[in-house]
């Protein structure tokens, strides 16, 4: 914990458990001051919130009602900054490209690389704040042999985030605490009616953000018209791993490689996405069995805890978040890139998510897949 | 620290001792026949030849409303429902307060003719058709005062020559720190609003030249003579007076405005002032600070116990790039640089040099991190 009089600056979404961490540094007699950041105008894009009103919405207006109640009840000055612009030329548009080119995106990493552990910390330093604070599952502490800051996964396994905060540098650990990192979910929800904070009972989100009722698709289309931009049309063909077309779809930016759903193809057995094909607009289908790979390529990467290995190391390594992480050799290709090879073949390598290699829970670093 | 006067004032001791009272001794509602309506009635026009006499109108012409947004709403909307109907065209200039702005949105929404210019290329825009001009006296963001005698006498000019049409100023920002003088000002309708002026919130007025159409937007009684229906705030009134009566040369004097600029503008370079330096209202000064951001120095100022404002908030609370700046000609990265100080007559010399001080050492701080190259390259 830091020592110095400079508050911290805690990111509140108005969640349960920024609002804990707001209140559990207060509770340590840090001077604390609540910030949130608007990400998203949610007045934009009118036409994807049903009647009946969205689910997941970045930055509702009930959100930052929420974390301004619970700052007031802490005693706390808060703010709410707008990060708009940055958001959408960092985050947004990446998003839509990478489904546009056949990825399939994580915006909350480049969420964390570009605007929380960047554009926040910049305004947290500029208002007076050198730490700040926000309410991630990870564990982050100093290693003197080393001479790093080392991230390690939470302690409650089906919180932990770490897979999402593998850009992260040295100089941004520096400066960020993660007070929930040793914590379970059930204790921080305890914690939040300890301290009386008002969102003991709130729902965890687990959408994108910025995407109304996960409809990502959806959301690109209504994005391109509210721009008045026609974007290249994506529909095509879908066609077996022979290339023997088996039907037609609305645009490869509906299919993620493993999806099962929507191809419109009845066959005996079951048809996954293999592969999206953005130059040829094809949709490339098949039986399990053609989903296996025993290897990949990482581009991108950031080494977190460890300096980047000359040899070979034997890593676990994660291709998505919910991914049980798997046994696999790594090697450099080059100071960005490095080969993953597995001990098992693993299903439904996808370009545009990351790979994050771990040492049981220790975070070694993670890059792009290609 | 208080330097958020446009948004608001606090209210004058006096204007607050006389609402406190009448909130207890003047019970009665306006409209009733017996004595104690009788007392609320008097009351309530004492205030009005009080406020009336301080703009040159008379009494008959000012009508109490709930501030300055309805004031702007009954004086757009109240002239327009009472016009024949036919073609029409509206103009505004580009620098309104929301509440005219909106106003206008709302009336081309509904497919009426409406420009929104750039107060200096107002004339080129009237038509035969044009039915209202409607151009603020002061900005609330720079203070920048308009020539708004020059459009009442455009008007008047077309009016003379028999069009129907009519000039309204929104004069919220105006009314108490500069001299205002309807008798000879001609505008038709003339907003103003108490708590901009120290005191009490939840009144305003609207002035309405005799003879000025004008139809109600609340339904429901005779009250203001059948302009504003709804039982009068009697005490509000009483306090909004005594805040009119206060209103002295203190308040127009920009010894306080020019003492900060002068500190600030000396110490820090890449800092402009944005507005007019010649015509500006004598309590505001809206600066530039080229490369820092207004956001991170609002908070720095507030966490120092100062208030001072940016651009316009938006329903989340945060700042989003002021139009007015934006249509002065500020690009987004420069409108996002620049800051309100708006003073009022409560603030002292020492409270001047305080902020001074801050606001230098804050901005230093803040371009520490971003080094006067990039600053640049930035821009």
């Amino acid at each position: 914990m830091p020592q110095s009089d400079a508050p911290i600056a805690v990111a509140m979404s108005g969640g349960v458990d920024s609002s804990v961490v707001a209140g559990l540094l207060q509770r340590e007699g840090l001077p604390v001051i609540g910030l949130t950041m608007q990400l998203w105008n949610q007045r934009r894009l009118p036409e994807l919130v049903p009647a009946t009103g969205a689910t997941g919405r970045c930055c509702s207006l009930d959100d930052v009602y929420d974390a301004r109640y619970v700052a007031s009840v802490l005693g706390i000055p808060y703010y709410v900054v707008n990060f708009e612009e940055r958001f959408e030329r960092e985050v947004v548009q990446p998003f839509i490209d990478d489904y546009l080119q056949g990825r399939t995106p994580i915006p909350c990493t480049l969420c964390n690389n570009f605007i929380k552990f960047d554009q926040f910390l910049e305004m947290a330093g500029g208002v007076g704040a050198e730490n700040i604070a926000t309410g991630h599952y990870a564990r982050v502490s100093f290693d003197e042999t080393s001479g790093r800051y080392q991230m390690r996964k939470s302690i409650d396994p089906a919180k932990d985030q770490t897979y999402f905060l593998f850009g992260l540098t040295q100089a941004q650990l520096a400066r960020t605490l993660f007070p929930l990192g040793g914590m379970r979910k059930p204790q921080v929800r305890e914690l939040a009616k300890e301290l009386g904070l008002p969102v003991a009972e709130k729902h965890d989100s687990q959408e994108i953000c910025f995407v109304p009722n996960g409809d990502y698709a959806a959301f690109i289309d209504a994005y391109f018209r509210e721009r008045g931009i026609s974007r290249a049309e994506t529909e095509g063909e879908v066609v077996d791993t022979e290339g023997r077309v088996l039907g037609h779809h609305a645009g490869t930016h509906h299919f993620t490689v493993g999806q099962r759903r929507g191809l419109g193809i009845a066959r005996p057995e079951p048809l996954y996405v293999i592969q999206t094909d953005a130059a040829s607009q094809r949709v490339v289908v098949g039986g399990n069995a053609d989903l296996m790979r025993s290897s990949l390529v990482a581009k991108n990467v950031n080494w977190l805890s460890i300096e980047q290995p000359c040899g070979p190391i034997r890593v676990q390594v994660k291709i998505r978040n919910r991914h049980v992480a798997a046994e696999a050799t790594l090697s450099a290709l080059d100071d960005s890139r490095v080969e993953i090879r597995f001990d098992e073949p693993q299903r439904a390598v996808t370009p545009g998510q990351a790979a994050v290699f771990y040492d049981d829970d220790l975070v070694l670093g993670g890059g792009w897949i290609e | 620290m208080y330097f958020d006067h446009n948004a608001t004032t606090p209210i004058a001791p006096e204007a607050a001792q006389v609402l406190s009272d009448a909130l207890q001794t003047v019970q009665g509602n306006a409209s009733s026949v017996h004595s104690g309506g009788q007392i609320a009635r008097l009351q309530i026009e004492n205030a009005r030849r009080t406020i009336a006499a301080s703009l040159g109108a008379t009494p008959a012409e000012l009508v109490f409303t709930s501030g300055g947004t309805e004031s702007n709403n009954l004086a757009i909307f109240g002239l327009l429902r009472a016009l024949p109907a036919g073609p029409k065209h509206v103009l505004a200039s580009s620098i309104e307060h929301p509440s005219v702005l909106e106003c206008f949105r709302r009336i081309a929404s509904e497919g009426m003719a409406v420009d929104i210019v750039d107060p200096a290329d107002l004339e080129g825009y009237i038509r035969p058709e044009t039915v209202l001009v409607s151009v603020m006296q002061a900005n609330n963001e720079t203070g920048d005062i308009q020539p708004i005698e020059q459009i009442a006498a455009l008007v008047r000019a077309h009016r003379a020559a028999g069009q129907a049409i009519w000039f309204h100023s929104d004069g919220v920002q105006a009314f108490g720190k500069t001299p205002v003088d309807l008798s000879r000002l001609e505008v038709d309708l003339y907003s103003i609003s108490a708590h901009k002026i120290h005191g009490p919130k939840g009144i305003g007025a609207l002035f309405v030249r005799k003879g000025t159409p004008l139809a109600p937007l609340l339904a429901g009684g005779r009250q203001e003579r059948g302009r504003r229906a709804g039982t009068e705030n009697v005490p509000a009134s009483m306090a909004f007076a005594c805040a009119v009566e206060l209103c002295g040369d203190a308040d127009r004097c920009p010894k306080l405005r020019d003492r900060f600029e002068a500190q600030v503008l000396g110490a820090l370079d890449d800092t402009e002032i944005n507005g007019r330096a010649d015509a500006r209202l004598p309590n505001t000064s809206n600066l530039m600070f080229r490369g820092v951001s207004a956001e991170a120095l609002l908070i720095a100022l507030d966490l120092k116990g100062m208030a001072v404002s940016t651009g316009s908030a938006c329903s989340s609370g945060s700042i989003e790039p002021s139009h007015v700046l934006l249509a002065m000609g500020r690009t987004k990265e420069e409108a996002n640089s620049s800051i309100r100080f708006s003073f009022g007559r409560y603030n002292t010399v020492e409270e001047i040099d305080a902020l001074s001080d801050a606001v230098i050492v804050s901005v230093r701080q803040l371009r520490k991190r971003m080094p006067r190259e990039n600053r640049l390259a930035a821009v």
